[in-house]
């Protein structure tokens, strides 16, 4: 009987198989590195309709993080300033600037400025500022260096993992009430120790059950 | 002379047959021209498919709010009908596995289409369960993947286990009917005329030869199978009975359900394969091969499994009333006399009372009667399911939400179309596959035995 195959067929076999092992654990990765929130969101820093300088208000005139999002302290949402708060200041200061004419005009019209949202978490995460806050996490922790910023950039993947990371050991997180906002403070030597502490003082038990954030 | 005469009517193949007319017989069939009553039964099935892959689109478009499911029964005609299918599943490899370590000799005519019949009965079982998660697109969830949400699956659940379970006994139910294809592959290779055809077949019989060495690694590789699926009978259907047998809803919360469910489902694959073999042992005059004396032997392990899940009912109302817990009680009174009734009187019908019939040889010889009642046992054995699943969840512990379920169109239809789904695979097999295991067949005939011309040249 005449050979239909030529010889060389034989090899496909073992190499398809090769293939398509070599080609599903490439899919999975792939999906698990550049679908990761990490890879696709860290770094997301759209131009704002102001063009609103972290740097220029926080780092050379020292103004608080409290002072617009006071929210944080008490409520779930550290709240973006309304128009009034920063009329505060710009009823009387910039009033030469070009760039503040879409804050002039919602001051007219009575419309808020459209900001565009950086950090925004799914709808099926709740989350709460203030329990963090109290707890002794700092603004850094989770935004970054926000006073050196000139555009606000999101520095954190903010996926379920990161948040679990912490949940699961919060220790090296937690901070003195007094430096929450300090965006440069450095944990000292003996950090661990305090940390211990003020788990045991404030009770610090963070969730990992699915209900605490997905109610 | 005498010998030949006497033995006739132990042999496993019937009419005279040697090894060149065993072979052309079975190898002829997906040489011959499609008959009509093919086109026919593949055009029914194809509209059923088309129907049931309609009913899948508007489930997801819509949700599972299609199906009658509702508080408190949320499981309904889908799991009933994935434990249907499974169970029906079952027949191919225990065929394959367990008759072949046990050597029984007249597994060779059904094992190639019993094998077809589970792979394409786990296919429309396997359905259920991946449309019945509400969230198709996040289903990838079942299987342990890196994510970035640190999240793994319930390695505590059974359904889980079932998800792996199910997809191992897929895997090497397809292995195990593929390598048992190869030699027969090669077989209609060398036989068909057409260029495609020689291509096609030849593909898939990996360049057998039938060497020696061929057959050694043949033989060891279809060994270590049956090895392999030898558990995997047993374990499918013990996982399934644990999705039900791990919960805490009384009638479902029982340690007899695994072997319960393994006699179940032996018993309505063995009757699904009796009423696929019976038409088409008709149809492609295959009487010689799928002879009386196979639907005999079918229907005693029929009669054998039939019992089992005879006494299986009759203990779970035994230990309902001897463990003392009045849910429990009420669950299998109410079984029998609830609202669900019927279904429970259709179900005892079915699968006590009917394979009775097979006590009788005359019964069990009679080719009527079986195609019937293997019918009447597959109903039976969609009820107990559907008795099973439905019963406890409609009635549990707080009569204030009591309920009762309905199905819904779209709950017929989608079971409906299932057939759809086997019957397309099933006839495509039969028209393009050799339906049976020629050279096993050869291996059983007394020509196989090396002694068989010698013997009978003395006379």
């Amino acid at each position: 009987m005449p050979q239909i195959f030529p010889r060389w067929v034989n090899e496909i076999p073992g190499r398809l198989q090769l293939s398509a092992i070599l080609l599903i654990t490439l899919v999975i990765l792939g999906f698990w590195y550049f679908g990761s929130p990490e890879y696709l969101e860290t770094g997301y820093a759209p131009n704002q309709p102001i063009p609103f300088s972290h740097t220029f208000h926080v780092t050379e005139l020292g103004i608080d993080c409290q002072y617009c999002h006071g929210g944080a302290w008490e409520s779930a949402v550290a709240g973006i300033p309304s128009t009034q708060t920063c009329m505060t200041c710009h009823e009387y200061v910039g009033l030469e600037h070009e760039t503040l004419q879409p804050l002039r005009d919602s001051w007219e019209s009575g419309m808020p400025v459209e900001w565009i949202r950086v950090h925004d978490l799914p709808d099926h995460a709740y989350f709460n500022h203030s329990i963090h806050v109290n707890a002794g996490i700092g603004c850094v922790s989770c935004h970054g260096r926000v006073d050196r910023m000139d555009v606000v950039m999101k520095t954190e993947s903010m996926s379920m993992g990161w948040c679990l990371d912490c949940h699961n050991n919060p220790a090296p997180h937690l901070r003195p009430t007094s430096e929450i906002t300090n965006m440069a403070w450095e944990p000292p030597e003996n950090h661990m120790e305090f940390a211990q502490m003020l788990i045991e003082k404030r009770n610090i038990d963070a969730s990992v059950y699915c209900n605490a954030c997905h109610r | 002379m005498s010998q030949s005469s006497d033995t006739q009517k132990d042999l496993l193949v019937k009419g005279n047959h040697d090894f060149a007319s065993v072979t052309r017989l079975i190898s002829d069939i997906p040489q011959q021209k499609t008959p009509a009553w093919w086109y026919i039964a593949f055009g029914i099935s194809n509209i059923l498919l088309a129907m049931l892959l309609g009913m899948v689109i508007l489930l997801i478009w819509n949700g599972i709010g299609v199906w009658g499911l509702n508080q408190p029964v949320g499981w309904g005609w889908d799991i009933t009908n994935f434990v249907w299918w499974v169970g029906i599943g079952h027949a191919g490899t225990l065929i394959s596995a367990i008759l072949f370590l046990f050597r029984q000799g007249w597994r060779t005519a059904i094992n190639r289409f019993a094998e077809a019949m589970t792979i394409f009965a786990v296919m429309c079982a396997g359905l259920f369960p991946a449309i019945h998660v509400g969230r198709i697109w996040a289903i990838y969830w079942i299987f342990p993947l890196p994510n970035s949400m640190q999240l793994w699956p319930n390695f505590n659940s059974p359904l889980l286990w079932d998800v792996f379970a199910v997809a191992t006994y897929f895997t090497v139910s397809t292995l195990f009917w593929y390598v048992g294809l190869i030699p027969d592959l090669a077989t209609m290779r060398d036989k068909v005329k057409g260029f495609y055809s020689k291509i096609a077949y030849g593909v898939f019989a990996l360049g057998w030869t039938g060497s020696n060495r061929h057959w050694q690694h043949y033989e060891k590789a279809y060994m270590i199978l049956a090895g392999l699926a030898t558990p995997l009978v047993l374990s499918v259907h013990t996982i399934v009975s644990f999705d039900f047998a791990v919960s805490i809803i009384p009638g479902w919360h029982t340690t007899i359900f695994p072997p319960y469910f393994v006699a179940g489902a032996v018993f309505s694959g063995f009757a699904m394969v009796l009423t696929l073999m019976i038409i088409t042992r008709k149809l492609y005059h295959l009487e010689d091969i799928m002879t009386i004396d196979h639907i005999e032997k079918m229907n005693i392990i029929i009669l054998v499994t039939g019992n089992m899940v005879g006494f299986a009912y009759a203990m779970e109302f035994f230990i309902a009333w001897y463990g003392g817990v009045e849910y429990e009680k009420f669950a299998f009174i109410n079984r029998a006399f609830g609202p669900y009734a019927w279904a429970y009187w259709i179900m005892i019908t079915c699968n006590v009372v009917a394979p009775q019939f097979f006590w009788v040889k005359k019964f069990r010889r009679h080719i009527g009667l079986t195609f019937f009642l293997s019918i009447v046992i597959n109903i039976g054995m969609w009820f107990e399911r559907f008795v099973i699943t439905v019963t406890s969840l409609a009635q549990d512990f707080l009569p204030s939400s009591w309920g009762y379920f309905s199905p819904t169109y779209v709950d017929v239809l989608t079971y409906v179309g299932t057939f759809g789904l086997f019957f397309t695979f099933f006839l495509l097999f039969l028209r393009f596959l050799p339906m049976v295991a020629i050279s096993e067949v050869k291996g059983v005939m007394p020509q196989a035995d090396p002694a068989y011309y010698r013997n009978n040249q003395k006379h």
